[in-house]
């Protein structure tokens, strides 16, 4: 019954669903509740030599414009291509096949939706490695989450990957890796060279992991909500994903809403949604807000109420400063200071340096120590103002990875939406708000850690 | 490097991993490469102007960590 081309999922896989399309219920979905919702992963019935790219998958995803959600928002499909692209062309390699790396080691303070959609939705997750491992022409892949309290519960993840082991649902070998906590170990060459037994620190690019990654295999790294996406564009098709979010963003996002709301948690929202009717469904401020962090620490500050009617998707945050990054919203109370939230976090940034780039590793304790002295430093620092703008120009675009420009982002974005404060502090030194307990989460590293 | 190469543009590259800040490039192409206040290089961007090139190929061969590189300008 080898029917090239055909998928082997016989079953009706139900009623599209609406949103939320990801995470629907309090409760985790196990395999076989999994399978009766959505049947099992359309996966070709005859199984391709490893290195051979089933590229369908792949089209179906580009037209559905899917980017990954992990951060840095770039086109699923076209990260997929050149990992299939570099699997076929032949060498060395072409007959061992592509890695895959399912990249849930969530290492923004500010963001839970990928742990909780690994406890809720694990298949959802492991089909999407299933699926994407058939696209690229992998032979094996990694599900990544961060080690420890700060990642999800190992136990049930490696259990769902077993059940399915057992169910025959796993085509390629899939297999839990944990990550050594820190805000750079989940970027994607750290990861790479975690698994290729060094430390999880970045490297430097050329080569790209989708050249040669894991094993020295040609790895594709997408974030795991993307996979879960992935997984669902599989069995519904472009145009069903495209029915939620604007032309240019379509689909939908997982968003950790966090800080002065009502009801802080994930939400799932169309990419366009505006921040306010989201902050709406997050309860609403619970108390006068002043600004809202969008996009995590690599994003930016926007004032409010000003900002309120901004859609929310890389074409509207990035001109205005911030960005989804990886679905972050963090409302900052009119209570709190703003500088000195920023110079927190600054300070947390700099303590994530891995150490290997001169830029980086003077320039953000630099940076940090600039807005410290802003926040709380006495009245006429302006010459802490003017380093600090300097040091956001010398640090920006210096690192191998992307701690560097991200902090800067923040920074910059700081002093621009505070204005009326920093002239405050510059003239009157620091207001009575510096002190109010922190609003973002800066994780405090245990000791011993990198 | 053969000749047809050098007369594509061309741009330095930093790998800032490599790099330890012994600053021979600075002293070798101040046109295009600075020192910040740690003594590390930031490059001019933009391609390598044509009458630089040789100046910016020997920065790249005496860097003693081989942190600097000439990559086709894309």
């Amino acid at each position: 019954m080898t029917v090239t081309g055909a998928p082997h999922a016989a079953r009706d896989p139900g009623r599209p669903p609406r949103i939320p399309r990801l995470i629907t219920g309090s409760a985790p979905v196990s395999l076989a509740e999994h399978l009766d919702r959505y049947g099992p992963p359309p996966l070709r019935a005859d199984r391709p030599a490893a290195g051979r790219a089933v590229t369908g998958l792949i089209d179906e995803i580009d037209r559905a414009g899917l980017t990954g959600r992990g951060g840095a928002g770039f086109p699923a499909a076209r990260k997929m291509r050149a990992v299939a692209d570099a699997a076929s062309r032949g060498g060395t390699f072409s007959s061992v096949g592509a890695v895959v790396i399912a990249n849930g080691a969530e290492s923004e303070p500010a963001s839970w939706k990928d742990r909780l959609l690994l406890s809720r939705a694990p298949h959802l997750v492991l089909d999407g490695v299933a699926l994407a491992a058939e696209a690229v022409g992998a032979s094996r892949a990694y599900l990544c989450v961060h080690a420890g309290p700060v990642g999800p519960a190992a136990g049930p993840l490696r259990d769902a990957i077993a059940s399915r082991d057992r169910a025959g649902l796993n085509r390629v070998p899939v297999q839990l890796a944990e990550i050594p906590g820190g805000y750079v170990t989940s970027q994607e060459t750290a990861l790479v060279g975690f698994l290729n037994g060094g430390p999880a620190r970045p490297a430097f690019v050329p080569p790209r992991p989708a050249q040669r990654g894991a094993h020295r295999r040609p790895t594709l790294v997408q974030n795991v909500e993307t996979l879960a996406h992935a997984a669902l564009i599989a069995r519904y098709g472009a145009d069903w994903f495209r029915a939620a979010g604007t032309a240019a963003f379509p689909g939908t996002a997982l968003m950790s809403v966090g800080g002065a709301v009502r009801r802080p948690g994930v939400y799932e929202a169309a990419l366009g949604t505006t921040l306010a009717s989201l902050l709406q469904r997050a309860g609403g401020p619970a108390e006068a807000p002043a600004a809202v962090l969008a996009g995590g620490y690599f994003g930016g500050w926007l004032p409010l109420p000003a900002a309120q009617h901004i859609p929310l998707s890389d074409e509207a945050l990035r001109p205005a400063g911030a960005s989804l990054g990886p679905g972050v919203l963090v409302l900052l109370p009119e209570s709190s200071c703003g500088l000195a939230e920023t110079a927190r976090a600054v300070r947390y940034l700099a303590s994530q340096s891995a150490g290997q780039c001169g830029p980086c590793s003077n320039g953000l304790p630099a940076l940090a120590e600039a807005m410290e002295w802003i926040a709380y430093g006495r009245a006429g620092a302006a010459d802490g103002l003017s380093w600090a703008q300097q040091l956001l120009r010398l640090v920006s675009g210096r690192g191998a990875c992307h701690l560097p420009d991200g902090t800067a982002s923040m920074a910059a974005s700081a002093l621009r939406v505070f204005g009326a404060d920093l002239l405050r502090h510059l003239t009157r030194g620091p207001c009575q708000r510096v002190s109010r307990a922190g609003v973002l989460p800066v994780p405090r590293p245990p000791a011993g850690a990198s | 490097m053969s000749p047809r190469r050098r007369r594509e543009p061309q741009r330095l590259q930093l790998n800032p991993i490599a790099c330890e800040a012994h600053g021979v490039c600075i002293e070798l192409l101040p046109e295009l490469i600075a020192a910040d206040p740690w003594g590390y290089p930031v490059i001019a961007p933009g391609p390598v102007p044509q009458q630089l090139l040789p100046l910016a190929q020997r920065a790249v061969n005496v860097c003693p960590t081989l942190a600097l590189l000439l990559t086709r300008a894309g």
